[in-house]
C-alpha cells in the first residue's frame, strides 16, 4: 500500500503534468517587447530609397515580416493591402520587411499581390533578429512615440488590424500578443 | 491493394491481440491448458500478419506507390533505394509500425524458444507482450495509419527530410529500437513473476541475457545517434541534451542499475522489490520516450508530428506505471523478508551506491528535460534547460560512477576487511595518484579532466591488476602459456571478464569527453580566396567556392586547404546544401580525425554578391575519436559476456 502511494501520488502528479502540456505550444515564445521602444533600424527599399524607422516617428508604423516562401504571408498579403489603403490618409505608415528570401522572388510577390506600401529587403536578418522574429508571418503594431503596442505571430485577419490599428493610434498598448497559423523559422 | 493487404494484416493482429490477452485470463481460470498453447499461437499469428504489413509498406516505398499517403510523404521518385525502405522509420506512423514488427519478433522468439519451460511464468508474459502489442496496433488502426490512401494520387512525392539521407538512418533507429523494444523482455517476465506470485530468481536468471542484449543495443544505438550528430550535424557537437537524446538516454540508466543490482539478488536474495521498480521504470521510460517524440509536448529536433497519438500514448503510460507498481504493491506481502547489508563496505553497497548514482542521474536528467513544461504550467514562465545545467550535475555523478567502477568488481561480498582493501586497491590507487601528480606537473591542471583520467587509470589499473593475478595463479595451477590461460579465464568467467572488457570501454568514452568537452577550441572568420586562418597547429586556407547540382539538391562547396606545421594534410569540402523543399540550407561539416584530435570545418555562409567570400568556423576538438573506440569495447565487452562459448545447462537458464 505504501508503495503504491509513494509512486502513485508523484506518478499522477507527472501524469497530469504531462496532459497540461499537451495543451500547450512549446515552441511559442512569448515577447518581451511589448510597451517598450522599437529597436531603430534602416532598411533598403526594393525602389532604391533607405527608410529609417525614426523618419515615421510621429505615426503609427505596422511593421510586417514576410517571405514569398510562405503560406500564410500569401494568406493575409491582400488583407494587408485593403488595410493600407484605408489607413493611408490617417497618420499610418506600413512597413513590410522581407526576410530569409531571395530578391526575384520576392519581388514577384509584392508585384502577384499588389503591394503599393514600402516594402524592403533585411539581407543579414540583423532587424528580423532585434525583433524576435521567430516564426513568419510576424506583425509589430508601434505607436507615434515608437513603442510596440501590440505583436502578432501568424496571418492576420481584418478585424485585429482594424482593432490593433485604432487601439495604437491612440497610443494603447495592448496587454496580450496575438496568436496565429504560422510557420516556425527558427 | 497495397494498403488494402497492409490495413487488414494490421486490423487482423490486433484481433489475435486481444485474444492472447483473453486466452491467459481464461486458461487460469478454467485451469485447461488449451488457452495457454492457444496464447502462443496467437503471438506466432501476430508475427504473421505484422511482418506481412511491414512487408507491404516496404514494398509501396521501394515502388514508389504514392497512393498511400505515408509514401507521399517520405519518397520521391529520386530517392535512392535504400533511403525509400528507411522511409519505413523515417516518419510517425512507420515507426509505430516498425516499433511493432520488432516488439513482435522478440514476442514470437520468446514465444518459441520457452515453450516447454516456465510453465507458470509464460502465459502471462505472452498476456503482456500482447498487451503492449495490442496498443501499438490499435494506435495504428485508428489512429496513425500508414496505410491511409491519398486522393487524387500525386505525381511525385515529398521526400524524406533531408537530414535523415544518411548512412546513419539505416543504423540508428534501428538499433535504438530494438534496444527500447528489449527491455519489454524482462518487464514482460517482471509482471509474469508479480502476477503468478513466483517471485523467486527464476525470471531473472531467465531474463538475463535478454537485458543485457537489449542494454546492449540501447547503448550502441545511442552512440550511433552521437555520432550522426557529429559528422552530420554540422555543429561540432555529439549530445545536446535534446529531449528526445534525453528520452533515449533515460531507460539505458535504470538498465544500467539493473544489470547491477540483479547480481545482488542473484547471490543474496536481496533487493527483490527495488529490481522490480528498476525494470518498471525502464520500460515505463521507453513508452515516455515515444510519448515524447510524438505528443509534442517539448519542442525537439526529433519531434514527429502531433495529433490524438500523444494523448493515447499518455494514456498506455498510466496505465504501464499504475498498473506495474499497482501489481507490486498487491504482492509486497511476497517480496519481503530478506537478508539485510552485513556490512558498508562490501560489494553489495559499493553496487548499491552504483544504484543510487545511477538513479540520481536519472531524476536530474528526467528534471531537466520537463523543467520546462513544469515552469509553464506552475509559473506561466517560459525557460529552456540547456547543456549548462545537465553537464554540472551529471559530470561529478558520472565520474563517481567510474570511481565505483574501479571498486565494485574487486571488492569482497558481505563484508571487506582492510586487509582486503590494502591487496586489492593499494597498487592501482598509488599508481593512479603518481598519475595525477605528473600529468598536473605536465600542465594539466583543470579539475574535472584531471579527475576523469585519474579514474580512468584506477579503473584501468584495478582490472589490469585483477586480470594479471587472476592469470598468474591460474598458470600456477595448470601450467600453460600467458594467452591461453587469458582465454581460459575468460572462458570461464564470461560474465565478469566481459563486465571488465565493458569497463575498459566506458573509461575511453569518459576519456573522450573529458578531452573533447575540455579542451576543444575554435575560430570563425570570413576569409576571401587565398586568405587562411590559424588554429593550434593548423593552418587554414581558403582555394575557392564550387556549386554543383546533386540528385536531390543543389550543393555549394568551399574547398579548404589544411597543413599541419607546415606539412600538408589535404583538402576539406564542407559544404551547404540546399534542397527544394527547405528554406533554408543544410550544412555538411567535414573533418579529420586521429587519434589524438579531430579538426571541424564549417562553411557557415558565403557571400552571394561577393564570389570570393566565405565565413568559415573551425574546431579542434582533442580525443573524440576514442568514445567512437570505446564504443566498439563495448561491444566486444558485451559479446564476450554473452557468447555462448559452450552449451548452456539446463538449470543455468
Amino acid at each position: 500500500m505504501r508503495i503504491l502511494l509513494a509512486v502513485g501520488g508523484p506518478a499522477l502528479a507527472l501524469l497530469g503534468l504531462f496532459a497540461y502540456g499537451l495543451t500547450r505550444d512549446p515552441r511559442a515564445i512569448p515577447t518581451p517587447l511589448i510597451g517598450k521602444p522599437a529597436t531603430p533600424f534602416t532598411l533598403p527599399l526594393f525602389d532604391g530609397r533607405q527608410l529609417s524607422l525614426e523618419e515615421l516617428r510621429g505615426k503609427v508604423v505596422f511593421l510586417n515580416f514576410w517571405a514569398s516562401w510562405c503560406p500564410r504571408c500569401r494568406a493575409e498579403a491582400r488583407t494587408l493591402e485593403a488595410a493600407w489603403q484605408k489607413y493611408q490618409a490617417q497618420d499610418v505608415v506600413f512597413l513590410g520587411v522581407n526576410i530569409q528570401d531571395r530578391e526575384e522572388a520576392a519581388r514577384a510577390f509584392l508585384q502577384e499581390f499588389g503591394i503599393t506600401y514600402p516594402n524592403g529587403r533585411d539581407t543579414a536578418g540583423k532587424i528580423a533578429i532585434a525583433y524576435g522574429v521567430w516564426g513568419l508571418p510576424e506583425t509589430f503594431i508601434l505607436d507615434r512615440e515608437g513603442r510596440i503596442t501590440y505583436k502578432h505571430i501568424g496571418a492576420l485577419g481584418w478585424t485585429t488590424i482594424t482593432t490593433k490599428l485604432g487601439e495604437a493610434l491612440q497610443g494603447i498598448v495592448s496587454t496580450e500578443e496575438g496568436k496565429g497559423e504560422y510557420l516556425q523559422v527558427r | 491493394m497495397t494498403a488494402t493487404v497492409g490495413y487488414s494484416s494490421l486490423v487482423l493482429a490486433l484481433a489475435l491481440a486481444g485474444w492472447g490477452i483473453a486466452a491467459p485470463l481464461l486458461g487460469a481460470r478454467t485451469g485447461r491448458q488449451a488457452f495457454f498453447a492457444s496464447a502462443r499461437g496467437a503471438i506466432l499469428g501476430q508475427f504473421g500478419f505484422v511482418t506481412l504489413a511491414s512487408l507491404a509498406l516496404i514494398y509501396a516505398l521501394v515502388t514508389t506507390d504514392f497512393s498511400l499517403k505515408y509514401v507521399a510523404l517520405n519518397t520521391t521518385r529520386a530517392t535512392p533505394i535504400y533511403y525509400r525502405v528507411t522511409g519505413l522509420w523515417g516518419a510517425l506512423e512507420g515507426s509505430l509500425l516498425l516499433w511493432e514488427w520488432v516488439l513482435i519478433i522478440f514476442s514470437g522468439l520468446l514465444a518459441w524458444i520457452y515453450r516447454d519451460r516456465h510453465p507458470e511464468l509464460m502465459p502471462w508474459v505472452l498476456l503482456i507482450f500482447s498487451g503492449v502489442s495490442a496498443f501499438f496496433l490499435a494506435v495504428m488502426a485508428f489512429a496513425s495509419d500508414p496505410f491511409e490512401r491519398v486522393f487524387p494520387v500525386p505525381a511525385d512525392g515529398r521526400g524524406l527530410n533531408p537530414l535523415l539521407e544518411d548512412a546513419n538512418m539505416l543504423t540508428h533507429p534501428p538499433l535504438l529500437y530494438t534496444g527500447f523494444v528489449g527491455l519489454t523482455v524482462p518487464y514482460a517476465f517482471a509482471m509474469a513473476a508479480l502476477i503468478s506470485g513466483k517471485l523467486d530468481e527464476a525470471w531473472i536468471l531467465t531474463t538475463r541475457r535478454w537485458t543485457v542484449a537489449a542494454w546492449f543495443f540501447l547503448t550502441l544505438g545511442n552512440l550511433v545517434g552521437a555520432w550522426w550528430s557529429y559528422h552530420v550535424l554540422g555543429w561540432g557537437g555529439y549530445w545536446a541534451w535534446d529531449p528526445v537524446e534525453n528520452a533515449a538516454f533515460m531507460p539505458w540508466l535504470p538498465a544500467t542499475a539493473f544489470l547491477h543490482s540483479i547480481q545482488i539478488q542473484e547471490r543474496r536474495h536481496m533487493l527483490k522489490t527495488w529490481n522490480l521498480s528498476l525494470i518498471i521504470l525502464a520500460f515505463s521510460l521507453t513508452i515516455f520516450g515515444t510519448f515524447l517524440t510524438r505528443s509534442g509536448i517539448l519542442s525537439s529536433i526529433h519531434a514527429f508530428s502531433s495529433g490524438p497519438v500523444g494523448l493515447l500514448f499518455l494514456g498506455f503510460l498510466a496505465v504501464v506505471v499504475l498498473g506495474s507498481f499497482g501489481l507490486l504493491a498487491w504482492r509486497a506481502d511476497r517480496l519481503r523478508g530478506q537478508p539485510e547489508l552485513d556490512a558498508v563496505v562490501s560489494r553489495e553497497s559499493v553496487f548499491l551506491l552504483n544504484n543510487v548514482v545511477l538513479v540520481a542521474a536519472l531524476f536530474t536528467i528526467f528534471l531537466g528535460t520537463v523543467f520546462p513544461l513544469l515552469s509553464e504550467a506552475v509559473a506561466g514562465v517560459t525557460v529552456s534547460v540547456g547543456a549548462p545545467y545537465f553537464n554540472r550535475i551529471v559530470t561529478p555523478l558520472f565520474l563517481a560512477l567510474v570511481f565505483l567502477m574501479g571498486v565494485g568488481p574487486l571488492i569482497a561480498w558481505r563484508k571487506a576487511s582492510l586487509d582486503h582493501l590494502r591487496r586489492n586497491f593499494l597498487g592501482p590507487a598509488a599508481l593512479a595518484l603518481a598519475v595525477r601528480l605528473s600529468l598536473f606537473g605536465w600542465r594539466l591542471r583543470d579539475f574535472w579532466p584531471l579527475l576523469a583520467v585519474t579514474l580512468s587509470a584506477f579503473v584501468a589499473l584495478t582490472i589490469g591488476f585483477d586480470t594479471a593475478k587472476a592469470v598468474r595463479a591460474r598458470r600456477a595451477i595448470a601450467g600453460g602459456r600467458l594467452p591461453a590461460a587469458l582465454a581460459t579465464l575468460v572462458w570461464r568467467n564470461q560474465r565478469r571478464y566481459g563486465g571488465f572488457v565493458v569497463h575498459l570501454g566506458v573509461v575511453l568514452i569518459v576519456l573522450g569527453i573529458a578531452g573533447s568537452m575540455g579542451y576543444s577550441v575554435g575560430r570563425e572568420a570570413m576569409l576571401q580566396v587565398g586568405q587562411s586562418l590559424s588554429i593550434d597547429r593548423f593552418h587554414i586556407r581558403f582555394e575557392g567556392l564550387q556549386a554543383s547540382q546533386q540528385p536531390t539538391h543543389r550543393r555549394v562547396e568551399g574547398r579548404f586547404r589544411v597543413t599541419n606545421k607546415g606539412h600538408e594534410i589535404g583538402v576539406l569540402t564542407p559544404a551547404l546544401k540546399y534542397f527544394p523543399t527547405q528554406p533554408s540550407p543544410i550544412g555538411r561539416a567535414m573533418f579529420r580525425s586521429t587519434l589524438l584530435e579531430d579538426l571541424y570545418l564549417i562553411l557557415s555562409g558565403f557571400s552571394e554578391v561577393d564570389e570570393g567570400r566565405a565565413t568559415l568556423k573551425v574546431l579542434v576538438r582533442p580525443l573524440v575519436a576514442w568514445i567512437w573506440v570505446g564504443g566498439a569495447v563495448m561491444t566486444l565487452g558485451t559479446l564476450v559476456a554473452l557468447w555462448p562459448f559452450r552449451p548452456r545447462a539446463r538449470q543455468e537458464t
